[in-house]
């Protein structure tokens, strides 16, 4: 069952844009980058993070402290599936007690990652605030969860796939909606 | 790939990708010990019971506080002061502790083949945590951890196992699971304590101290068991000591880079002199760190495989 895709979302440039945008809205929403960290949700969204870190960074000249997050041990839906999910690690290399965290993923869906994520990040200290940087929101919410920056708005159906492709791990930089075939 | 397996049992049946599936989920599992508040919740509302009928310190400590670290239950059982001192079987004892609903079962026993006895008989996991003579995989596991830790791989990589091959299972786990890693294993010891046909294993065997550990990357020295050691094997412990206790003197045919390494309990002044033990090539406490990060991996994969079966 290979997916087809069916439409493009954003291209390279409508990628940039949107990150430049969120950038702005951090920097902007926050006052500026005191106490500003950056923490990803592995695997896109710690490069995403990465790449809002670097573009803060070019707005306000410093750069604020990324991060990696890995919610594996704190998924709720352990011992559902067939095999448990490969665990791959957090890496957060400053303490977030205190920061603001910028929790960055590049889908928002159900809203079940972010309720792990925020339990997660809760673990390892007290931040001042969380707020939530999404590249695209589908929709279908199963938790009341609102992301405060977000990419694209997309209305999707729930047998669509929203693939975010990134050029370090695949090669190119676009998002698009796949269909499984039948 | 995914780990579909109900049990751990031994190093002899693991895939060389299953091993390296483990020691991933290890590496991963060794932020949490660096945790102001170390726990995660994972296995909340799972039980683990450590089912042990020989001493234990460090095993048994590890298993409990890797299923606590992950908020298992856990619960421990030790032969001394139990039913099994009123004569009651291994089986036995086993499915009564079933009936009270674990997830996992940790068991540790004096026969060679308990933990696979228990691992028919009942439908949770079972975990080897040391049968007999025969395997402990979770030690060969840590080992591999920390050698892999300290060099940046495994493959390649010549090891010299030292001292009463014949009654260890540590030393049979991690010539399985090194040799299954495309490492080098050499054990040395006089032969009474050098079991027969170990060549089979795909090791070499080597009879002197000095000529067993120059030129390897790790040395991997053994407890001399005496509780197990039923008369005639040696001729003395200061015998023993004095030909194959690992002294600076003898270090010095070692490589500069040499990992040090023991499973514990440490008889001091006989395999290791304290010079060594405490020494600067020694990565014994990393062993024992790195053992609990392996068996929370061990304890989360086995507690999904168990959910589809």
């Amino acid at each position: 069952m290979k997916p087809r895709e069916k439409a493009q979302v954003l291209d390279e440039t409508a990628l940039e844009r949107a990150l430049i945008r969120i950038a702005h809205e951090i920097v902007e929403k926050n006052g500026g980058t005191t106490d500003l960290a950056f923490v990803g949700l592995r695997t896109r969204g710690v490069t995403l993070a990465q790449r809002l870190a670097e573009r803060v960074t070019g707005i306000e000249g410093v750069k604020p402290p990324v991060g990696a997050l890995d919610i594996t041990l704190y998924r709720d839906d352990l011992g559902l599936k067939a095999a448990q999910p490969v665990v791959r690690g957090t890496e957060i290399p400053f303490d977030v007690t205190g920061k603001i965290v910028i929790l960055v993923d590049d889908v928002l869906f159900t809203g079940r990652t972010i309720r792990a994520a925020l339990d997660a990040i809760m673990d390892l200290g007290r931040p001042r605030a969380i707020q939530l940087a999404i590249l695209v929101d589908r929709g279908h919410r199963e938790l009341p969860i609102r992301p405060d920056y977000v990419g694209k708005n997309l209305p999707t159906s729930r047998r669509e796939v929203v693939a975010v492709r990134l050029r370090e791990h695949d090669g190119e930089d676009r998002v698009v909606i796949e269909e499984p075939e039948e | 790939m995914g780990w579909m397996r109900k049990d751990l049992l031994t190093m002899q049946e693991l895939e060389p990708a299953e091993i390296g599936l483990i020691l991933d989920t290890a590496a991963s599992m060794k932020e949490i010990a660096g945790r102001e508040i170390k726990k995660v919740p994972t296995l909340r509302g799972r039980t683990v019971v450590n089912l042990f009928y020989e001493a234990s310190t460090r095993t048994r400590t590890s298993f409990e506080i890797a299923g606590k670290w992950l908020s298992a239950d856990v619960v421990n059982w030790s032969a001394a002061g139990s039913s099994a001192a009123k004569g009651e079987t291994l089986l036995d004892t086993a499915k009564n502790i079933e009936a009270m609903s674990p997830d996992v079962v940790v068991v540790r026993h004096g026969a060679s083949g308990a933990a696979q006895l228990l691992a028919r008989a009942l439908e949770c996991a079972v975990v080897n945590a040391g049968d007999g003579a025969h395997e402990h995989p979770t030690q060969a596991l840590l080992d591999l951890l920390t050698i892999r830790d300290k060099k940046g791989h495994l493959e390649g990589l010549s090891v010299a196992i030292v001292g009463d091959i014949a009654h260890s299972r540590v030393a049979r786990s991690n010539i399985h699971g090194m040799k299954k890693l495309g490492m080098t294993v050499t054990v040395a010891g006089p032969p009474t304590l050098i079991p027969p046909f170990v060549q089979e294993l795909g090791v070499k065997v080597c009879h002197r101290l000095e000529e067993a550990i120059a030129d390897v990357d790790v040395v991997m020295m053994l407890r001399l068991q005496a509780e197990r050691m039923t008369g005639g094997l040696i001729p003395s412990l200061r015998e023993y000591a004095r030909y194959w206790g690992l002294t600076r003197a003898s270090l010095s045919a070692a490589r500069q880079d040499v990992l040090i390494m023991h499973p514990g309990p440490v008889n001091r002044g006989i395999e290791l002199a304290p010079e060594v033990a405490d020494g600067p090539y020694s990565v014994i406490l990393d062993q024992v760190a790195n053992g609990v990060a392996v068996r929370m991996a061990v304890l989360y994969l086995l507690a999904g495989a168990r959910a589809q079966a």
